[in-house]
This record gives structure tokens, sequence and C-alpha cells, in this order.
């Protein structure tokens, strides 16, 4: 069809704006079918991070499996920024997304060359590294007992100030804003020529290698970025919780992350996030029905793998095109 | 301090020779498969927990022969009905297929046995020191030294002189050439899981009889050991000796002057060796990186 909307287009159109809607009117929706509003914020936090993770694993092609360091040293960070520097939630967001995007940045140089299985071991096994300093070091970080201290600062604005301390709702649109605005950053980079060129790494990476292209470079670029995103959810969520906990730094948050994208599709822009919705709730309500709740999430894990490895959104797609 | 040191070095070789069966297991699977296997810690403990049941129906040293060989033969089942799928796809879904099963064996063994603690109970003359000098040798401690030397020992010897052994080394050069030799690959990596997850069972009835059992306690042991396979280069066995025995060492010493980082600091080791030598020390250049 033609015309300036193609059904394609007019199609991605309908389905960006029922995406916006429902996460517009999620305080109004939620209630009623019995969900709470900091399960929203607290998905929404979650699912930034494992579109975050996607960033590089879906459209990169590069397995990381220790983002829950980055993600955790966010939180940390912006935890300790808000305790001991000054009490205000944009620097401390910011505290958070540099520490842990400039960490991860160090330690992408020194991976790069990595591919594969070996990438994912010594990324698990550096992100093990935080996990213990987090559970070590009492004094700072408070050990086994977490990051306690602290609280999410109310946001001024020059003309108004938004109390998001107390006011769930209003937290739960200062965490969407903050989304919108990564989510619409890593939009633009992945339309970007930087972000076709991840995707060309990605299907072929000995011939992008072949058309000139500095691949060591765009992952370690792309990796950092993603470490950045992550860094930054991570921030949002010891907001989210005013605490920060070691097991956010822990491998196996990591996993979460990067099951969520499977489960969702890594290879679609929102399927993290449908993915975190997903996860989040089930993992909310088995925990709640059953103490082997583990066992259950672990199924999760075992059935995506063998049935759904493309995921829910990647699943639809291909009937579509069926 | 001397005996303090001694004491130290020792347990950093007996943490060492553990290190080095679990990691050897590992290591055989990712060589041959390429796969990580999360649930490596999960079959350690399904080997320590088979012991304990099966310990006052055999004795000590017919548990210590008898749950090794279950728990490998678990692990084949494993291997066949749910690992075998994802063999030759991206590596992402063998991680988050071994991960879930890490969960669904930690859950499942807690299920059967309960969350409490439980004691391997091990043969009176094994658990006496040998010497009030040196009153932190046990018996046992030389015996699980002394297991692991024969079983790594019996182990190189195998894949250097059978035709099996020969043909997992070659498989984990080049595995489609090893297939187009004629070489049954599917029956072969299944041997290869059942061997790895065999070591696993083994070092989960030796950590018992030392620390007790408890259902968490492979998580604790899963790290080193990837560590030790960095370390020592993948795709190297020998290295993931090498490795195993350093990292064992060198939280051994650590232990001695600065307690708390004797856990970090086989971290330190493992990133000093990726900036020197990235392929580990004595990993091949080229080898699955």
């Amino acid at each position: 069809m033609s015309g300036p909307f193609g059904t394609e287009q007019l199609r991605r159109l309908t389905t960006l704006g029922a995406i916006w809607l429902v996460l517009l009117l999620a305080p109004l929706w939620m209630p009623p079918l019995g969900l709470y509003t900091a399960l929203g914020t607290r998905v929404l936090v979650l699912g930034l991070a494992a579109m975050s993770l996607n960033f590089l694993l879906g459209f990169t092609g590069v397995l990381s499996f220790g983002h829950a360091a980055w993600f955790g040293l966010g939180a940390y960070a912006t935890g300790m920024c808000l305790k001991w520097f000054a009490a205000s939630t944009p620097l401390g967001l910011l505290a958070g997304m540099l520490v842990g995007g400039v960490a991860g940045g160090l330690l992408g140089a020194l991976l790069v060359r990595r591919r594969g299985v070996y990438f994912a071991m010594v990324t698990i096994a550096f992100g093990q590294v935080f996990y213990y300093i987090a559970f070590q070091w009492l004094s700072v970080t408070g050990g086994d007992d977490g990051l306690r201290g602290f609280e999410r600062q109310p946001i001024h604005l020059g003309v108004a100030t938004i109390d998001i301390l107390n006011n769930a709702t209003a937290f739960y649109y200062f965490v969407l804003v903050c989304f919108a605005l990564t989510a619409a950053v890593m939009g633009f980079i992945l339309r970007s020529p930087f972000g076709r060129t991840m995707v060309a790494i990605r299907e072929n990476e000995r011939r992008a290698r072949f058309l000139g292209i500095p691949v060591e470079l765009h992952i370690w670029i792309a990796f950092t970025l993603s470490c950045f995103f992550t860094a930054f959810a991570g921030g949002l969520y010891a907001l989210v919780n005013n605490f920060a906990d070691p097991r956010l730094l822990h491998y196996s948050q990591s996993g979460d992350f990067v099951i969520m994208a499977v489960l969702g599709g890594m290879r679609t822009f929102w399927g993290p996030l449908l993915g975190a919705v997903v996860f989040v709730v089930l993992q909310d309500y088995v925990s709640s029905v059953t103490v082997n709740w583990q066992f259950f999430i672990g199924l999760l894990f075992v059935l995506v793998v063998l049935f759904f490895p493309r995921g829910l959104l990647g699943f639809l797609q291909q009937r579509r095109r069926a | 301090m001397t005996q303090l040191l001694l004491f130290d070095i020792t347990n950093g070789l007996i943490i060492g020779a553990f290190y080095v069966l679990m990691a050897l297991g590992l290591s055989l699977i990712l060589n041959l498969s390429n796969v990580i296997n999360f649930a490596h810690g999960g079959f350690l403990v399904i080997g320590g927990y088979l012991a304990y049941t099966l310990l006052p129906y055999l004795g000590f040293w017919g548990a210590l022969i008898a749950a090794p060989f279950l728990t490998a033969i678990i692990g084949l089942a494993v291997e066949r009905v749910l690992i075998s799928r994802v063999y030759g796809r991206d590596p992402l879904y063998s991680l988050l297929l071994t991960f879930g099963l890490a969960f669904i064996i930690e859950d499942g063994v807690r299920y059967i046995w309960g969350a409490q603690g439980k004691p391997v109970g091990i043969p009176e003359f094994l658990s006496r020191s040998l010497s009030g000098e040196l009153f932190f040798i046990t018996g046992y401690r030389l015996f699980m030294v002394a297991t692991a030397t024969t079983i790594v020992t019996l182990l190189f010897v195998l894949l250097r002189y059978t035709r099996i052994g020969i043909r997992i080394r070659a498989g984990t050069l080049d595995l489609e050439t090893v297939a187009g030799l004629g070489v049954n690959v599917r029956a072969l990596r299944s041997l290869n899981f059942a061997v790895g997850i065999f070591l696993a069972g083994l070092s989960g009835v030796l950590a018992g009889g030392q620390l007790g059992l408890e259902p968490t306690m492979g998580d604790g042991l899963l790290m080193p050991s990837f560590i030790a396979i960095i370390v020592g280069g993948v795709g190297s066995l020998a290295g993931t000796v090498l490795g195993g025995l350093l990292i064992g060492v060198a939280s051994g010493l650590t232990a001695v002057f600065y307690p708390s980082a004797s856990e970090a600091v086989i971290y330190v080791l493992m990133a000093v060796v990726l900036l020197i030598r990235p392929r580990g020390l004595l990993g091949e250049e080229g080898m699955l990186t």
C-alpha cells in the first residue's frame, strides 16, 4: 500500500500508541485487577534493565551474563549518593548511572575480544566480584543486610515540587518519564547507522569485519552503553525500594534479566518489557503460593528454552508472517 | 606462624583439589559440547545427598563408589532428555537451560531431604589427626587429596591412551571432523557429560564428609570452578588443574594475612591473568574465544 502511511507503518504506530497508552494509564487499570501501583513501578524498572541488556544481547548478539553487576552498582551508587552526599534524586540517579556505566566500560575494554560462551563465563565471574565486595565490605555497603538509610527525595521543578516519596502514583509517573527517556535514547541509537552496524555484527561478524567495520570498537561501545542504561535502571530500583541489596549483584539476577529478554523476545525492542511483566507477576504470584517457588522459576527457564526460544513477541511475529 | 602458614597452604591445596575435581567436569563438558553447565553445583549436591541416603546400607566406602555412579546416571538422563536438545544452538540457550536446572535441583533437594544440613559419617580412623604437632591434617583430608589425585591421574590416562579418550580430545579441537570420520558424536557427548557429572558427584561425597551437606553448597563451589577454567585457559584440561590448585593456594594464603579477602583474591588473580595472558595460562589461542 502506498501513501504516507503504509500498513506496516500504521501497524507500528498503533502498537506504539497502545503500549504507551497502557503504560500511561497503568495506575488506573491496575488497582481494579488487584495489582498495586508499586508492582507496576517495579516491572517498569526491571523491564528497563532487561531492555538495556537486550540492547547488547539481542541487537549486537553479545552474550553478557553479568549485567546484574552494573544494575547493582547503579543501585548502590545511587543509594550512597543519597545517603552521604546530597539529598537529591536526580543527582543520585546520575551518580548511579555513571558509576555502573564507567565500571562496565572499563571491564568491557578487557573483554571485547572474547565471544560466545567464553564472554558469558568471564562476565559472570567478574560480576561476582562486585557481589562479594557488596557482601563483605560491611562498613560501607551494609553487607548482607544491604544498604539502608536513604530515601528518594521530592523532585523540584522550579514552579512545583513533586512528592515521589509518599505518593505512589506520582513516583510511578516519575519512573515512567525516566523509562520513556531511556527507551527513546535506545530506540534512537538502534535506528542510527551505529545501531544498524550493531545488527550487522550480530548477523555476520566476519563480513562486517571485511567491510572495514571496527568490530571490537562497536562491541565495546554497545557494551558500555548497555551498562550505562542498566546502571540507570539499577539506580531507579534503589529508589523503588529505598534500599539496595547484595543479591541485586548476584549472577542469578543476571539470569533473571536474560530470561526476561528471551521470554519476551530477544529480537524485538519491546519484548524484554513484556518478558519482565510476565516474569515479575509470575514470580510474585508463585512465591506467594508455595515456598518451592524456585522450582517453578527453574521450570519456566527450561520451558522457555525448549518451547519458546523466540519469546512471546517473536512467536507472534512468526505467526503473523505465516 | 610457620604452623599457621602450613595450615593455610595445606588448606589451600585441599580446597584446590576440590576445585580441580569440580572444574575438570565442567571443563570436559564445556570443551566438547560448548555448554557451560550451571547445574554442575546441583549435581555435586545430588551426589552428596545420595551418599547420605546410601550410607546406612552400603557404609562409607560403598556410598563413596555408588553415589557418584548414580549421579552420573541421573546426569546422563538429564543430558539425553534436555541438554542434548540445545546442542548446536546459541550458547545462550544452554546457559539458560542449565541455569533453570540448577534452580530445580536445589529446590528439589530441599524438598526431598529438607533444608537442614545433613552430616556424612566418615570412618573413625579417617577422622583422627595424624599427629599432635600437625593437628589439622586429618586422615580424611589426606584421603580427599589422594582420591582427587588418583581420579585426575586416571582421567588423564584414559583421555590419553584409550580410544574414547582420544576421540573426546579430538572432538574438543574439531568436532565436525570427528563426526565426519564416523564417530557417533551424540554418544560421545553423552558419555563425556556423564564423566563430568561423575566427577561432580564424587566431589559432593567428599565435600559432604568434610563439611556436611546443605542444599545450597554447590553454589559456592561453582564460581571458583569457573575461575579455575578461565585462569587455566579454556580448552586445556591441564590448565584447569593448574588453575584450580593456583586459586586454592592463593585463597589459602590470603586467609593468613587478610581473611576477609580470601574469596576476592581469586577474582583478582583472574583479572591479572586475563590482562597479561587473555587466553589463560595454558590456553591455546583461538579456542572457544
